[in-house]
């Protein structure tokens, strides 16, 4: 078991009180397995993956407990995940290809980072520029700045420098989001790629985009207003899913080949709840169309078959 | 058959840079037509929307919308084109000023249009256009922009065009910072709107979206069209190989993007791993144009100015009929 997370909540503090993204989640995600964490804007995701690895200011741990290869993370002393970031568990944060300095060649901002963490560029120089060849790469990257890259060779480079020291887990935050159809493909299959070279053991891909994680993941993670709604394979949550919020985000996807007058797609009514005064119980209560009396109390995410977790009183085995 | 809005051999060239950001792009938009211009980053797309709606200014080429040619356009002209003509953008949380409230939009249409309206027909004209976009007036007005969300943001913006007397709506990326569960709301009310009349202009990167709304389909490529004709036919039998990759790249929810056995193949190669870890140049050869391949698409560093001269620059590669309606482009990669 790579990564366990158990019970961890997440607030963050406002002027106006906590609010809390990251409501009471528990999930695992095993060697070599490619978790896809999905869920609308707002939804905490990204708060989920970025707690795991880094929390600012404006965060505050509440609870939980984070295990990576079988160790605790000390995920609420920043200065203690020090030593892990980066080795063991690495970040790729959202428009982390817009955030390479400008002023500093690639070569210099992968120098500035390992020293930072106290290595030596030489160590690695030689596996890096195997892995630029790899991800189909000119060596002579190195020597650009980034505003000379595409947006995917800037994404090839984030990736490379987030799994140059071979971490146990990878977050990739919106990674392929801002890229053009091919590029997303190439991106998409690239992170495939590094997991089976074992480059990285897992993987949690966190995106908006259900379409990229049925390529590219292996199981998939719903997240809804800070809780976890379902989770199984993503063959089983793309063809078989039981939560009614995976079943009608799934039937808001227009996929290639389906038109106006032929189908009918219909979204989701309502809008997601305001998360700094969440309501009681199943938070997808108002826009569910099988709502009953019982979901006004917290329904549990609970195993219904091998693999296969939900949080809904429907589906709830009693 | 001329349309509404007929663009014609329109060329965009931006001051310093090197390559033409449009090459002669020609297409009609008649009456109630949806339109969808497909492209990548840097294929001009939004340029050519910002040319149709005077944002910007054509190098070359003219505009006509109902037969006028409307660079000519100043003072009151351009103003009547704009009751006509309206655009909605990608970003509507950048469309709204934040320190006012956000059916200010709406007032400052009726100071430009309507300045001798009485304020109570002015109100039924606004509650009117909120029901067409599915907005309840009560929700939404007197609101700040940041109480919206972001799909009713943008659908106040189509309100906004809907109060003038609009007959052509360029969307430019409408749907993008929306999510999921909303955007497919958008799209259907784009779909109502072209069926009483309005015709769109839909710009996007998303094939998928394209697909789902639009009669015919431009693509654009490098500022050139390479393929153009009725969306079905366009999904349905590509026959550019540029819009086939395209096709090719789009992720989808049941089919992948590689097949079960070249997986496996890729795996096991990647198991024994040495010949491609331990050989660099490995790495360079895999399919040219594939979708590993470094930027099959991004043009600017292999097809520069430079190399090809002014004139041929400006030349896109010509379009042959491979069916009614259907135009091809030679390839030029």
């Amino acid at each position: 078991m790579s990564v366990r997370v158990e019970h961890l909540s997440i607030a963050y503090r406002t002027r106006s009180g906590d609010v809390i993204p990251v409501d009471d989640v528990s999930f695992s995600v095993a060697d070599g397995e490619i978790m896809g964490l999905a869920g609308e804007s707002g939804s905490g995701k990204s708060t989920l993956g970025t707690s795991l690895i880094y929390l600012d200011a404006r965060m505050k741990h509440l609870g939980g407990l984070v295990e990576l290869d079988g160790g605790k993370l000390p995920i609420a002393d920043s200065r203690a995940m020090r030593p892990h970031r980066l080795k063991e568990i690495s970040l790729i944060p959202q428009y982390a290809m817009s955030a390479l300095n400008p002023t500093r060649k690639i070569r210099r901002i992968i120098t500035d980072l390992l020293r930072s963490h106290g290595m030596r560029d030489r160590e690695v120089m030689s596996e890096l520029k195997r892995r630029i060849a790899l991800v189909g790469l000119d060596i002579s990257v190195l020597d650009q700045y980034p505003f000379e890259l595409s947006g995917g060779m800037r994404q090839r480079v984030t990736l490379l420098l987030s799994t140059l020291l071979n971490p146990s887990l990878l977050i990739a935050d919106e990674v392929t989001s801002a890229l053009d159809v091919s590029t997303q493909r190439a991106v998409g299959e690239l992170l495939i790629e590094f997991r089976d070279r074992g480059f990285v053991k897992s993987m949690i891909t966190i995106t908006h985009d259900l379409s990229i994680l049925a390529q590219v993941a292996d199981s998939i993670l719903i997240m809804y207003a800070g809780r976890l709604a379902e989770k199984a394979s993503t063959a089983t949550i793309i063809d078989a899913p039981l939560h009614p919020y995976t079943q009608l985000l799934l039937a808001s996807l227009p996929a290639a080949g389906v038109r106006y007058d032929q189908t009918k797609l219909t979204g989701i009514p309502g809008h997601p709840p305001s998360l700094a005064n969440p309501p009681e119980g199943c938070r997808f209560r108002e826009r569910c169309p099988f709502a009953f009396d019982r979901c006004t109390a917290t329904p549990p995410f609970e195993q219904v078959a091998p693999g296969h977790y939900v949080a809904c009183w429907k589906v709830a085995p009693t | 058959m001329t349309g509404l809005l007929s663009i014609d051999r329109i060329s965009k060239l931006y001051g310093t840079s090197l390559v033409p950001a449009l090459r002669k792009v020609s297409f009609d938009i008649s009456a109630g037509e949806v339109v969808t211009l497909i492209g990548e980053s840097g294929s001009g797309k939004t340029t050519l929307g910002r040319i149709v709606l005077r944002l910007t200014s054509a190098s070359g080429g003219r505009v006509s919308y109902d037969g006028h040619d409307i660079s000519a356009y100043s003072g009151a002209q351009l103003r009547e084109y704009y009751r006509h003509v309206q655009g909605v953008f990608q970003d509507p949380f950048s469309s709204y000023n934040p320190i006012y409230r956000a059916n200010r939009v709406f007032d400052l249409i009726r100071t430009s249009y309507f300045p001798r309206i009485p304020a109570p027909q002015w109100q039924d004209k606004i509650e009117a256009a909120l029901h067409a976009v599915a907005l309840n007036p009560g929700e939404v007005l007197g609101r700040y922009p940041h109480q919206l969300s972001g799909g009713q943001q943008q659908r106040m913006l189509i309100a906004r065009a809907l109060l003038l007397d609009v007959k052509l709506l360029v969307a430019d990326e409408v749907i993008s910072m929306l999510d999921a569960s909303t955007r497919v709301d958008i799209l259907n009310l784009l779909v109502g709107l072209k069926r009483s009349g309005l015709a769109i202009l839909f710009i996007t990167h998303d094939l998928s979206l394209g697909h789902y709304v639009s009669d015919r389909t431009v693509i654009l490529r490098r500022g050139a069209i390479v393929e153009m004709g009725d969306t079905v036919e366009i999904f349905g039998h590509p026959q550019h190989p540029y819009t086939k990759n395209l096709l090719a790249a789009v992720p989808e929810l049941h089919k992948k993007w590689r097949t079960p056995a070249a997986e496996a193949e890729t795996r096991a190669a990647a198991r024994n791993g040495v010949d491609i870890l331990g050989n660099a140049t490995s790495a360079g050869e895999r399919s040219p144009g594939g979708p590993m391949a470094v930027q099959p698409i991004t043009w600017r560093s292999r097809w520069s100015y430079r190399e090809t001269g002014h004139a041929r620059a400006l030349e896109p590669p010509p379009l042959r009929s491979v069916g009614p309606g259907h135009l091809v482009a030679d390839d030029e990669s």
